[in-house]
């Protein structure tokens, strides 16, 4: 394997502003990567076929002393919820087969500015419903770990485009853990932002009170990078925050630079803790958390009594605004459109095409969501939910009076395999147990490698969660315990990953 | 258990504008009667006195100023349309013979 793709996105910065590198060495190198192992992994769903002159362009301007920025040259993987002009954008849905975007999503735009290389699509779960990137139209992702297993949803593909080094850097979407459950389960690092931290303009919606965008990468720093290129406000959002947001990649060099968590105070979630952990998820955590509290960290253990009723809240509250974001697939403006036999009203056209391009999930959740907003209904359900919200912010209000930062692992498990959560929806949805409170309260969080699990040698994070707007606690948090880990271990976590691509 | 009927979910996928097969309601049918007792247990703490939260971070509603901005052309907008005439979405009839 080529050294190149190893590196990691502030070490190719290095070399391209040295001119040890070319923009074009650089992606072309993660091109043949992507050519050598995406039969296996399938984190790709298009795979851009300009890169290599955009990529000529930055070296071009670079050659003429322009300015550039640090992640210019690099290459980009892009999730296919984010629309763009120059590939297809599908949201893993067959009903958006070959849509061309006539406008970048903001986060596109802001990273084409920065010089960032686009180099392809990732794949996902339809619509960004699923925690296993099975129920993507195109077929799964498999996780670079262990091609049998799951590599994590609706994010999959992203996660497993950085684990199997076929991009050094992601852009995700997390409506709840669809960023830091892939990264659990694929050994990288993934961020959600505080909910308006970064554009959701061009995020094809699934649940908008839920939905942020942001990085998918192997170290603390690159999420840094991107985070600062991707964030701010953005008009065409009416949601966006109109904050100065400090550089999360600052945070994350600070961080790194520490070497300890003194004066830190740490939560720890003592609802994540116990059953319904497995083994060595939970071995792995206690150990991070032990390194927490010997460099200096001051770890207080803190009830959030509502995190129980988030799976629930949660449930009702994405299919709801999901059964009302997806109406637009109507078969008039853009998509699919199929007929049914003989001819029909617009509305039987309308239910025909939404029969034949959508998926099981899908079907699902929309249906679900209809209900749960029904005349009679709407009280009990979505009512009951939005004040469970209510409930969950004053659960995280009151932990951060004593608390910086809480912590939980990632998600409940390892990467599970293929298939074995297929059927049964309920379990599948357990998954994202940890992850959804941050999005039901809005709150910024993010997961970060801390081992593999002794069982079966995969992959565990831990999740880290900070009050609204306090991302770069997250950074500096993280930066330190990667960089204590990194002293353990000699390497990254990466580093243990089996070879792919040697048939 | 709740009380998720076949004739109830065929109703919701009229509303939601999906023609489901007989095969895919039945199924649908169980598990969303197993998924909504599951999640009815948000009923258990949603009590009067709790304010209901639409939205993570309190905003107010966003005002732009009042000018031209950058649309799409009309060619634009009708590029990935499934038909189109005469600069025009193009649909089928809006009424069946029977209405």
């Amino acid at each position: 394997m080529s050294e190149l793709i190893r590196k990691s996105a502030s070490e190719l910065s290095e070399l391209l502003a040295s001119g040890e590198v070319s923009a074009v060495e650089v992606t072309r190198e993660h091109l043949d990567r992507i050519a050598a192992v995406d039969g296996d992994v399938n984190a790709f769903l298009h795979v851009s076929s300009d890169a290599l002159d955009v990529a000529s362009s930055i070296d071009e301007r670079r050659s003429k002393g322009e300015a550039l920025g640090p992640l210019a040259g690099i290459p980009l993987a892009v999730k296919d919820v984010l629309v763009t002009t120059d590939m297809p954008s599908t949201s893993g849905s067959r009903i958006l087969e070959g849509y061309m975007s006539p406008f970048d999503a903001t986060v596109v735009a802001k990273s084409r500015a920065a010089g960032l290389v686009p180099i392809g699509k990732t794949n996902m779960d339809e619509f960004a419903m699923g925690s296993s990137t099975e129920h993507s139209a195109y077929g799964p992702t498999h996780n670079p770990w262990d091609l049998d297993r799951i590599p994590g949803g609706s994010g999959g593909g992203s996660a497993a485009a950085v684990a199997a080094f076929e991009a050094p850097l992601a852009l995700g979407s997390d409506t709840g853990g669809s960023i830091r459950q892939p990264a659990h389960v694929t050994g990288t690092v993934g961020v959600k932002p505080t909910y308006g931290g970064v554009s959701r303009y061009g995020a094809i919606a699934l649940a908008s009170s839920l939905d942020q965008v942001g990085p998918v990468t192997r170290t603390v720093l690159d999420a840094g990078l991107l985070h600062d290129v991707i964030g701010g406000h953005d008009p065409l959002d009416s949601t966006s925050l109109r904050d100065e947001w400090p550089s999360m990649a600052a945070a994350a060099r600070d961080g790194a630079s520490a070497g300890s968590f003194a004066g830190l105070r740490v939560g720890v979630v003592s609802q994540f803790t116990g059953e319904g952990f497995q083994a060595g998820v939970r071995r792995r955590y206690e150990e991070a958390l032990s390194l927490l509290e010997s460099n200096g960290a001051e770890l207080v253990e803190v009830s959030a009594p509502h995190f129980e009723y988030a799976i629930a809240a949660y449930y009702l509250i994405l299919p709801a605004e999901a059964s009302s974001n997806l109406a637009k697939f109507d078969s008039v403006r853009f998509g699919m459109r199929v007929t049914p036999p003989g001819g029909g009203t617009v509305e039987q056209v309308m239910s025909a095409t939404r029969e034949a391009g959508f998926g099981p999930e899908v079907k699902r959740r929309i249906i679900l969501g209809t209900y749960a907003l029904s005349a009679g209904y709407y009280d009990a359900y979505y009512g009951s939910a939005q004040k469970v919200r209510t409930l969950i912010q004053r659960d995280f209000e009151n932990a951060f009076e004593s608390v910086d930062l809480l912590v939980s692992p990632s998600a409940p498990t390892t990467a599970f395999k293929l298939g074995e959560k297929l059927d049964d929806p309920l379990a599948m949805y357990l998954n994202d147990i940890t992850t959804i409170p941050a999005n039901l309260a809005g709150v910024p969080a993010m997961s970060v490698p801390i081992g593999l699990a002794p069982e079966d040698g995969l992959p565990v994070g831990i999740q880290f969660m900070a009050p609204v707007r306090e991302d770069a606690r997250l950074y500096r948090a993280g930066a330190t315990l990667e960089a204590l880990l990194l002293e353990r271990w000699g390497h990254g976590l990466l580093a243990e990953a089996p070879e792919l691509g040697g048939k | 258990m709740s009380e998720i009927s076949e004739q109830q979910v065929a109703h919701l996928a009229n509303l939601a504008r999906i023609a489901l097969t007989p095969e895919e309601i039945s199924s649908l049918t169980s598990e969303l009667d197993t998924i909504v007792d599951s999640i009815a247990k948000v009923q258990e703490v949603a009590t009067p006195d709790v304010p209901a939260t639409s939205h993570p971070v309190p905003l107010q509603n966003v005002f732009r100023d009042d000018v031209v901005g950058q649309t799409l052309t009309t060619e634009q907008a009708l590029a990935n349309a499934p038909e189109s005439a005469d600069g025009r979405f193009k649909v089928s009839a809006i009424l069946g013979e029977e209405q």
